[in-house]
């Protein structure tokens, strides 16, 4: 302690040198410190991608010894092959894009008319009470199972997949968006009101702003139920889309094939993932609280 | 020239078949660019007496004549500040502050570039693009007394605008809030549960008595302005503190009671 005081009066009294090699000692301490952290990420990262490439060793190597019967499992280098081979001959990438269209063009007309259902409820109490359980009631029939009526409604093309896909998503989003609704807080309202506001003026500034975090949060459930209903939807009736090669090989018994599919729909069930989680930080920028 | 006037204004609710006055005939009459306060128990009547002036809520009987003019159920006839500060999370200090300009259909532009000079001036200068969640307490409450005060109102409803403040902070706000009020020559009625408070910044003072909440006294403070730390010691000051105190004691008196 007195050594540091008496360091301290030295260097401002003395040496203005001595001032600068205090500050840069200072400096180096937290540069250190930062540096710490930085180590402790770049492991936890290298630690990651090791994880997975062992997964992967494994699961090749564990099928090349017969531990893993390779015509059940497969191997990751087969995948591999049987992949490029169904997109450089086959209609690999289209199915993709087939699959992915039909995800998130329902899951935005999804959250959308979700969202509106969920936020109208703000306008009237006596709408809301009377919809609410019929919504809720909704939410629990099981969507997926109205899929061959779907298919029979609106044929085997692109329509029926992304129609179950809305199906699968406008309830959760119509219900994050009746929370938000009803998690405003009065005194907010009640403030825009003194300031001279109509209920529209209310509406925007208040019920909307408030309502988006809820909203935003069920985005990235939603992505995943999107893309279970194309698939459901290709498993009944389709001529593309990544559900119908999966079915399609199931059935000549190629399950290379198979593998192909699922580890398609992983990727792009990631891909669609981190681009919600785009949209969130992207929707929620100005959110500093 | 009276600028506001309560006539004969009372509030009877209905709770589980039982009907209960919240506020019973009420007369005040405030005189423009007056600083008025309301002291009085919890549950006097005087929020409800505010959300009747505010045109939040209606009477059950009587009349608000703002100017003469009956302004009952009229909401943005009066600037209105709660306890709370209530600043959108989501906005930026100024554009908090404009909120009311907005409404008012001013445009976002426009609006900033008159609200900026205000927040300069009273103590907000470089917390203008800050979220209130960066803010304390005291500062937050300025942003929402310039939010009323910038809406352009003549009078002002404060209701305990510095209750959650530490009593250092609440020291500070009352000049800040004389200060603003000597500039805009508003009139400004203030609830309270402070005495000091009520007698340091106001020229006069309703006294409210419990349950049902009705006026029970009403006093001039003849101190002369501008007012500052002397006040406090001032000898009217203390008498009228003591007379003050002894009134609101019988208050408590019957609340306890009741």
């Amino acid at each position: 302690m007195e050594g540091n005081t008496e360091k301290i009066i030295l260097s401002q009294s003395t040496f203005s040198s001595q001032v600068e090699d205090e500050k840069s000692e200072k400096e180096k301490i937290v540069v250190e410190d930062e540096s710490h952290a930085v180590r402790v990420r770049k492991i936890i990262i290298a630690g990651q991608i090791i994880a997975g490439i062992m997964i992967i060793v494994l699961w090749e190597g564990l099928s090349r010894i017969g531990w893993l019967d390779s015509y059940y499992w497969s191997r990751p280098s087969i995948i591999v092959r049987t992949g490029w081979m169904a997109v450089s001959t086959g209609t690999l990438l289209e199915d993709t894009f087939y699959t992915a269209g039909a995800t998130i063009i329902g899951f935005i007309l999804g959250t959308l008319a979700g969202s509106m259902i969920g936020l109208s409820f703000w306008w009237s109490t006596i709408y809301a009470r009377i919809t609410e359980p019929y919504l809720v009631a909704f939410n629990a029939v099981p969507k997926l199972a109205l899929a061959p009526v779907l298919v029979i409604m609106f044929g085997i093309g692109f329509e029926s997949k992304a129609i179950l896909a809305f199906l699968m998503t406008v309830i959760v989003a119509a219900l994050a968006a009746c929370s938000g609704v009803n998690s405003v807080d009065r005194d907010l309202e009640k403030m825009l009101f003194s300031l001279g506001a109509k209920k529209r003026h209310v509406f925007t500034k208040v019920v909307i702003p408030s309502a988006i975090p809820w909203m935003v949060s069920s985005l990235k459930i939603n992505i995943a139920l999107a893309l279970a209903g194309t698939i459901v939807g290709e498993f009944i009736s389709s001529r593309q889309g990544i559900g119908r090669m999966i079915l399609y090989a199931g059935q000549i018994m190629d399950l290379n094939l198979v593998w192909v599919g699922v580890v398609v729909l992983s990727v792009l069930s990631i891909v669609m993932y981190l681009g919600t989680l785009w949209l969130e930080k992207w929707l929620l920028k100005n959110r500093k609280y | 020239m009276i600028k506001l006037e309560v006539k004969n204004s009372s509030k009877y609710f209905e709770k589980n078949n039982n009907v209960f006055c919240a506020l019973k005939s009420t007369d005040m009459a405030i005189t423009e660019g007056k600083f008025v306060s309301i002291i009085g128990p919890s549950g006097c009547g005087k929020s409800t007496l505010f959300n009747i002036i505010a045109g939040l809520l209606k009477p059950s009987t009587g009349q608000v004549l703002l100017d003469g003019k009956n302004i009952i159920g009229e909401s943005g006839r009066v600037g209105y500040m709660l306890q709370k500060d209530l600043l959108l999370p989501w906005r930026s200090i100024l554009d908090n502050v404009i909120l009311g300009l907005e409404i008012r259909g001013t445009s976002k532009k426009e609006a900033r570039k008159r609200a900026l000079p205000m927040l300069k001036k009273y103590g907000l200068n470089g917390f203008e693009n800050h979220f209130p969640s960066e803010l304390s307490g005291g500062m937050k409450q300025r942003a929402a007394l310039l939010r009323t005060l910038l809406y352009d109102q003549d009078v002002i409803l404060l209701d305990e605008p510095f209750g959650a403040l530490d009593a250092q902070t609440r020291l500070l706000m009352q000049s800040w809030l004389l200060k603003i009020w000597g500039d805009f020559k508003k009139t400004i009625l203030f609830v309270t549960h402070d005495i000091d408070e009520a007698i340091y910044l106001s020229d006069e003072i309703y006294i409210f008595s419990h349950r049902p909440g009705c006026i029970k006294d009403h006093v001039t403070v003849n101190l002369s302005r501008p007012r500052n730390e002397a006040t406090f010691t001032d000898s009217l000051f203390l008498n009228l503190k003591q007379k003050l105190l002894a009134s609101l004691a019988e208050e408590q008196e019957q609340t306890m009671r009741s």
